[in-house]
């Protein structure tokens, strides 16, 4: 076998994995969901179908496969069942551009742990998790009827106005970094606090850039359209909002580009603010580690990958909880008050935090 | 697989799906559907950039075409709730003018044959990174590179003019 | 593949945004067929800078990027005004300016 089909079995394989995982999250934060918010209201929340109410997810799937694929005779037929697909695919777009672990050694080459290996990373996850708002918009317009237009014009606009903000804080950090490779910004961070021998920052983002951490955390919240900033599909105001007029399969798929998404921007905040896969005293860890199972040669670079990883699902779970915490918390906001934050507050925070992060970056 | 077959089958497959992109603008009776097939349009051209190694471009034409320009055109038509638009008629003078259009095609092909570089020529596939695109606009280019941010500048203030509802004489709306 | 190809598709992408501009009557598809023909110009700049081993027309390509994005802005601005005026995107409509 050449090295190319090597390359190209091994960038299937790793779509394939990829796209398997990003699936199976959704279970997983569906039950999460609904058991964390009744946690928050004191009630119990769904125990019966199952161990622990664990395959309620699977229940849910059943239903939503076997209910009627119901369509509004005067919404246009393709366009309506283009919202939901094209609200599914790009967070999915986006996890392939996101490295889940250091890069291993394979046969003698390094194998980048992410589907696409660019140097370009951050740039194309900006870039294709813009285009969600397509699905929203197109769902909303196109189901003819005025909350759902209502919904698709609230959610276009919103995510307009929160990109900018999202953009400009995670280009504090590319000043940091001097890079927007998504590995070469974790390398960066490679100790918890402190500077490298040549006098940069080393140490993680967040604490360097404490306002750009907060920044592309409202943000990032804004642009998976979750509480507080969920105004598309506000319940109390418009009924449902985009998906309104949705229903089985299609109303799936709508909420898997939900969970999908909010999966992406929880590795987007781990990756660029708090380190990725290092954490404080990481390399005792991964000496110990190797000396456990006595790897060497490339076997290390397999352990220092799978603690790695398991380092970064841990900053990612924690990220999903507050998300989900925060849905059943805080209220939401009026649309003034939205559009208020998003271009008076925010944007002009990210302007003036990377012309000072610029700044010191160029004068030290 | 050879990466000069996936090249090509790339660039066919992305350009291909440009062109049916560009016609579903035009021949579209649906606003929103044509903004919809100009976006599909968008990111074949991205991946035409991408088949020529210009990442960065690929990366800044989703970015700002597919998610920046589209979603406005999308915005203003679902605002101004174009839902039911029929196509215009033909007339003789528009015949005309879509038959001009398409003899184009065939006059800058017929150019392009006579002057510019031929089929077989290969080319080298290097229309500057990030880092040298970057390099150039603040080496040599600093000046147009501040006249396009002075003018987007400008384009900002202007469509807030431009767009904001006029204050009516005595009393509000 | 060689320029050649890529010229081609340019020049196909050009004129059928050139006819969508000349048939269509409605001003936001009229709008977008100028994009188009915008996009099919920044394609030609990437292949030839890529065929001379450029930076520079990448570079160019981005500036007119830029161009096209506050274009967009300041021409939606306007069709939204007009719609204010008379509520209708259809250009022959537009005849306020005649003597």
């Amino acid at each position: 076998m050449s090295n190319d089909t090597v390359y190209l079995i091994a960038s299937l394989v790793k779509a394939v994995v990829i796209f398997l995982a990003g699936v199976h999250v959704v279970p997983i934060l569906v039950i999460l969901e609904r058991r964390i918010s009744a946690w928050v209201q004191f009630r119990i929340g769904p125990n019966r179908v199952g161990p622990l109410g664990l395959f309620q997810p699977l229940a849910d799937l059943v239903k939503f496969i076997s209910k009627e694929d119901f369509r509004p005779a005067t919404a246009s037929p393709m366009l309506f069942g283009l919202g939901p697909i094209l609200t599914a695919l790009p967070p999915f777009l986006v996890l392939a551009m996101i490295p889940l672990a250091p890069s291993i050694e394979i046969g003698g080459r390094q194998l980048a742990l992410s589907v696409v290996d660019t140097d370009l990373g951050l740039l194309f996850v900006v870039a294709l998790s813009s285009l969600s708002v397509y699905g929203l918009a197109i769902g909303g317009w196109s189901s003819d009827n005025k909350y759902s237009l209502l919904g698709g014009l609230r959610s276009s606009a919103q995510m307009v106005s929160y990109e900018l903000a999202l953009g400009l804080s995670a280009l504090a950090v590319v000043a940091i970094a001097g890079s927007v490779s998504l590995p070469e910004i974790v390398a960066q961070q490679s100790q918890f606090i402190g500077f490298a021998e040549n006098g940069r920052w080393a140490g993680w983002n967040v604490f360097a850039q404490p306002l750009a951490f907060i920044l592309f955390l409202i943000a990032g919240f804004a642009e998976t359209n979750r509480l507080p900033f969920d105004l598309p599909e506000a319940e109390s105001e418009l009924v449902g909002g985009y998906h309104t007029e949705y229903g089985g399969t299609k109303f799936a798929l709508f909420f898997m580009g939900e969970y999908v998404a909010m999966l992406a921007i929880s590795l987007m905040i781990s990756i660029l603010f708090l380190g990725g896969w290092h954490f404080p005293g990481d390399k005792a860890v991964i000496d110990w580690a190797v000396g456990l199972v006595g790897a060497e040669g490339a076997a290390i670079s397999w352990v220092t990958a799978l603690i790695g990883h398991l380092a970064l699902l841990a900053k990612v779970g924690f990220f999903l909880f507050l998300f989900i915490q925060i849905r059943w918390t805080l209220p939401r906001f009026r649309y003034d008050q939205l559009m208020t934050l998003g271009w008076k507050v925010l944007l002009p925070l990210a302007t003036a935090n990377l012309l000072l992060t610029g700044a010191v970056v160029s004068w030290s | 697989m050879d990466p000069e077959l996936a090249t090509t089958i790339a660039f066919y497959v992305f350009a291909l799906l440009a062109i049916a992109g560009s016609v579903g603008v035009v021949a579209n009776k649906n606003p929103v559907a044509s903004a919809m097939c100009l976006v599909a349009t968008f990111v074949a051209v991205a991946g035409l950039y991408l088949t020529l190694s210009a990442t960065f471009l690929a990366a800044v034409q989703i970015l700002v075409y597919a998610g920046a320009i589209m979603v406005l055109f999308l915005f203003v038509i679902m605002l101004l709730n174009l839902s039911h638009e029929t196509f215009e008629g033909i007339s003789v003078r528009r015949t005309m003018g879509g038959a001009i259009a398409f003899a184009f095609i065939f006059i800058s092909i017929g150019l392009l044959w006579g002057t510019g570089p031929k089929p077989g020529e290969a080319m080298s596939v290097r229309p500057g990174t990030g880092l040298e695109i970057g390099r150039t606009f603040l080496k040599d280019y600093v000046f147009p590179f501040e006249m396009a941010s002075l003018l987007l500048l400008v384009a900002m203030i202007g469509a807030i003019v431009l767009a904001r509802r006029p204050k009516l004489v005595g009393g509000d709306r | 593949m060689s320029v050649f190809h890529y010229y081609v598709v340019a020049a196909i992408l050009f004129s059928i945004g050139a006819g969508g501009f000349l048939l269509r009557r409605n001003l936001l598809v009229m709008f977008m067929s100028v994009e188009l023909m915008l996009n099919a110009a920044n394609l030609c700049l990437v292949a030839a800078s890529s065929s001379f081993d450029l930076a520079r027309g990448s570079s160019f390509a981005l500036v007119s990027i830029a161009v096209a994005a506050a274009e967009v802005g300041v021409g939606l601005a306007i069709i939204i005004a007009w719609f204010r005026l008379r509520p209708s995107v259809d250009a022959g409509d537009l005849q306020e300016l005649r003597g």
